[in-house]
C-alpha cells in the first residue's frame, strides 16, 4: 500500500502569537485612551506619525531601536541557554562606562583607534558583569535572576560614584553646579553618522550582531549547545554537554551584547555620560525594553531586528501622542508590559497545539508501521 | 565631620529611620514569601507596589482619609496579585519573564495616572506618628521603638503573625506541602491551584500596602517610580532571608538601615561617597545567596509549573 501523504496542519498559531498579542494589547490601550478622554484613532495616528511621519522621526526611531537590539540579541543567546538575565541595565550601564572611561583616558588618539578600543571595552565589560552572574549560577547554584537584579543596582551606585566625583566634568566642579556627568567625549570618539539625521554607525553594527547572533545559535556547535542545554539540561548533560559552562557562557554573551549596546548608545547619541541615579536615567529602560523585543521576536535574532524597529517606533511615537492628545507617553510602558504577559501567557496555546501535532505525529507513525491485515 | 555621625541624636536618628524605612520592605517581602514559599516567583512585586503608592495617595489626596487610601491601595494590590494568580497558575506562564510584564505595566500605569490625575508632586498629610502611652516616653528606646506611625507598628506585627500561620497552622503546611511536592499535596486533596492564589493574591494585598506605606505614611508624597526598584530588593530578600519571616526582617533591618545612614551622611554633608555605602547591602546579598542557599531548603517546586498527572 502507498503510504498516504498526510497533510500537516500548517502552524499558523506560531508565528501569529505576538502580533494576537500585541493588538489585545492595543486594544486594551484603546480602552484605557477612551477612559482618559482621548480619541484612540487620533491618538495612535500622532503615534504613527511622531514615528515613521518624516526622515529625522525615522531616524529617531532606529536609533532608539538600537538598544534595545542589541539587549535583544543577547536575551535571546540567555533565554536560548535557558537563563534569565534581568540585568540588561546594568549591563548597559557598564558597558557605558567602560567607553566613558576610555574615551577620556585616550583623548588624543584618532578615531579609527579610539572606537573600536571603546566598543571592545564596553563588550567586555557587560561579559564580565553577565559572567559574575553566570558563575555563581553554575558553580553556587545560585538564582541568576536575584544576581542580575542585585548587578543592576551595583552599576548604578558605581556609575554614580563615578560621575559625581572621578570623572565628573571638571566645568561642573569649576561652577560648582556638581551636575553628575562627564565633559563630552573628544569628537574621535563620536561614531560616524549615516545620513544627515542622527542616524549613527551603532545601528548598523546591531543589525550585524543580531545576525551574528543567528549564526551563533543556528549555525555552530557552540550555539547547538547552548541550546541543547536550554531546551533540556539532562538530555544535554547525557550527551556530554557541559551544562554549567554552557549556561555561564550564555549569560557572558549576553551581558556583553548589552554593554556593546550601552557603549554604542554613549558614543553614537549622548557623547557624554550622566546620571539621574537610577538606571532609567541613561537606559530609558532599553534593558526591560529589549527583554520585551525579544520574546516579540519569538527569541530569534532576526525576529528581534524588526521587533526592536516596532518598540522603538512606540517609543519614539509616545512623545508625539503625548503632545497630540495629551495622553502621556508612560501608556507605552504600560502596553509594553501588557505584550509581554500576552506573549507568555499565550505558551499554553503553543504547547497545546504542539502536544496535538506530536499526537497526530505518532498515530501517523503507528498507522505506517501497523501490519498491512489491519489496515483494510 | 565624621565625628558628627556618632552624636548621640544622629545615632538615635539613624536607628529610628531605620526601622521607619524597613516597613515597605518587611510588607512586600513577607507577601512574596508567602507565594514563594507555595511555588510561584512573583517579580512583579515592584510594578505592585507603585500601583498600591499611586492608588493609596490618590483616595487620601482626595478624601483626607488615608485609612480609606489604605483599603484602595489593598484591594488594587490584591487584584493584580489575582492576575499574577490567573497568570502563572492557570495560564502556566514562564513566572520569571510574566512578572517582568507586571512590573513594566505597574511602572507605565502608575506613571500614567499620575501625570493624568495630579499632574505635579502633591503632598498628603497620611498616617500620623502614634506615640505608645507609656513606652514612648523611654529615654531613647521610647524614640526609636514606640513613637512610628500605625503602618510601621504593623509591619513588625506582621513577623510573628506570618510566623505561626506558617508553622503552626493547617494552612501553613498546605502552602508549604503545595511549594515542595504540589503533586504529592494534590494527591492528599489539596488544590495547588487554589492555594496559590490564594498567596499570590496576599502577596499582592501586601505589595500594594507597602507602597502605601511609603506615599501615605513614611514620605507622603507620589511621584513616578517611586519605588525605585525596592520591590525587586524585597524579592531578593526572600532568598536572603532563607524563605522565614525571621530572616526576612534581618534582611528587611540591614537594607533599611544601610539607607538610613547614607540619608544621614547626605543630611550632615559628610563628604564620603556614599555610593559605596548603597552598594554594600546587594554586595551582601550576594554574598548571602552564595553562601546560605546551599543550606536553607528552597521551595522545590519555585517557579515551576503544576500539570497534574506530570508529578
Amino acid at each position: 500500500m502507498e503510504p498516504k501523504k498526510r497533510i500537516r496542519p500548517i502552524n499558523w498559531l506560531g508565528p501569529s502569537i505576538p502580533f494576537l498579542a500585541a493588538l489585545a494589547a492595543f486594544v486594551l490601550g484603546a480602552f484605557m485612551l477612551l477612559l482618559l478622554g482621548a480619541n484612540p484613532i487620533e491618538a495612535y495616528a500622532a503615534l504613527i506619525d511622531g514615528a515613521f511621519g518624516s526622515m529625522n522621526s525615522i531616524a529617531d526611531t532606529v536609533v532608539k531601536a538600537t538598544p534595545l537590539l542589541f539587549v535583544g540579541a543577547g536575551i535571546c543567546v540567555a533565554f536560548r541557554g535557558g537563563v534569565i538575565n534581568i540585568g540588561g541595565e546594568g549591563q548597559l550601564v557598564v558597558g557605558a562606562l567602560a567607553a566613558t572611561l576610555a574615551a577620556l583616558t585616550f583623548t588624543t588618539w584618532p578615531a579609527w583607534a579610539l572606537i573600536p578600543v571603546c566598543l571592545l571595552l564596553g563588550f567586555l565589560a557587560g561579559a564580565v558583569w553577565g559572567a559574575i552572574a553566570g558563575f555563581l549560577k553554575a558553580y553556587y547554584n545560585v538564582n541568576e535572576i536575584l544576581t542580575t537584579i542585585m548587578m543592576n543596582q551595583i552599576a548604578v551606585q558605581l556609575m554614580n560614584y563615578l560621575l559625581s566625583g572621578p570623572i565628573m566634568d571638571p566645568v561642573q566642579i569649576e561652577n560648582g553646579s556638581f551636575i553628575p556627568q562627564t565633559a563630552r567625549f573628544p569628537a574621535a570618539a563620536d561614531l560616524p553618522r549615516l545620513v544627515p539625521t542622527r542616524l549613527h554607525l551603532g545601528v548598523l553594527l546591531a543589525v550585524v550582531v543580531a545576525i551574528l547572533v543567528w549564526v551563533l545559535l543556528w549555525r555552530t556547535t557552540l550555539g547547538y549547545r547552548i541550546r541543547a542545554v536550554g531546551l533540556s539540561p539532562a538530555a544535554a548533560r547525557r550527551a556530554g554537554i557541559r551544562v554549567e559552562q554552557y549556561a555561564m557562557l550564555a549569560l557572558l554573551i549576553s551581558g556583553a551584547l548589552a554593554g556593546l549596546g550601552g557603549a554604542v548608545q554613549v558614543l553614537g547619541v549622548n557623547h557624554r555620560m550622566f546620571t539621574d541615579g537610577s538606571a532609567t536615567g541613561f537606559t530609558s529602560s532599553a534593558g526591560f525594553n529589549g527583554i520585551v523585543a525579544a520574546l516579540f521576536g519569538q527569541l530569534h535574532p532576526l525576529g528581534a531586528i524588526p521587533a526592536s524597529g516596532l518598540f522603538g517606533a512606540m517609543l519614539v511615537g509616545a512623545n508625539k501622542m503625548q503632545r497630540v492628545v495629551q495622553v502621556p507617553s508612560a501608556l507605552i510602558t504600560a502596553l509594553n508590559g501588557l505584550v509581554v504577559i500576552f506573549v507568555v501567557s499565550s505558551e499554553i496555546w503553543r504547547r497545546q497545539l504542539a502536544r496535538r501535532q506530536e499526537m497526530g505525529a505518532m498515530r501517523e507513525a503507528a498507522l505506517a508501521t501497523a501490519p498491512a491485515g489491519e489496515m483494510t | 565631620m565624621i565625628a558628627d555621625l556618632f552624636a548621640a541624636n544622629v545615632i538615635i536618628g539613624i536607628l529610628t529611620s531605620g526601622i521607619r524605612l524597613a516597613t515597605p520592605y518587611l510588607y512586600a517581602s513577607i507577601g512574596e514569601t508567602f507565594g514563594q514559599l507555595s511555588g510561584v516567583l512573583n517579580l512583579g512585586v515592584d510594578g505592585m507596589m507603585l500601583m498600591g503608592a499611586y492608588a493609596g495617595f490618590y483616595v487620601t489626596f482626595h478624601t483626607g482619609n488615608p485609612w480609606l487610601g489604605l483599603l484602595v491601595a489593598i484591594l488594587v494590590g490584591a487584584l493584580m496579585g489575582l492576575a499574577m494568580a490567573f497568570i502563572s497558575v492557570t495560564l502556566k506562564a514562564e513566572q520569571g519573564i510574566s512578572g517582568i510584564g507586571v512590573y513594566l505595566f505597574g511602572l507605565g500605569m502608575s506613571d500614567l495616572l499620575f501625570q493624568k490625575t495630579l499632574g505635579t508632586v502633591e503632598t498628603v498629610s497620611g498616617f500620623a506618628p502614634l506615640n505608645i502611652p507609656l513606652l514612648s516616653d523611654i529615654p531613647v528606646l521610647g524614640t526609636v521603638f514606640f513613637s512610628h506611625n500605625i503602618l510601621v507598628y504593623g509591619a513588625f506585627l506582621l513577623v510573628p503573625v506570618a510566623w505561626f500561620i506558617l508553622n503552626k497552622t493547617t494552612l501553613g503546611l498546605k502552602i508549604k506541602a503545595v511549594g515542595q511536592n504540589p503533586a504529592a499535596a494534590d494527591a492528599l486533596g489539596v488544590s495547588v491551584a487554589r492555594v496559590r492564589y490564594a498567596t499570590v493574591t496576599l502577596g499582592g494585598a501586601l505589595a500594594g500596602l507597602a507602597g502605601a506605606s511609603l506615599s501615605i505614611a513614611l514620605l507622603n508624597v507620589f511621584q513616578q517610580n517611586l519605588t525605585s526598584g525596592m520591590g525587586f530588593i524585597a524579592v531578593a530578600l526572600v532568598y536572603f532571608g532563607g524563605w522565614t519571616p525571621t530572616g526576612v526582617l534581618l534582611g528587611s533591618l540591614l537594607f533599611s538601615s544601610v539607607n538610613a545612614l547614607q540619608l544621614w551622611v547626605q543630611i550632615l554633608g559628610i563628604p564620603i561617597p556614599s555610593d559605596f555605602a548603597v552598594m554594600m547591602p546587594y554586595v551582601l546579598t550576594i554574598l548571602a545567596l552564595i553562601f546560605a542557599v546551599r543550606k536553607v531548603n528552597q521551595p522545590a517546586s519555585l517557579s515551576k509549573v503544576f500539570e497534574r498527572g506530570e508529578g
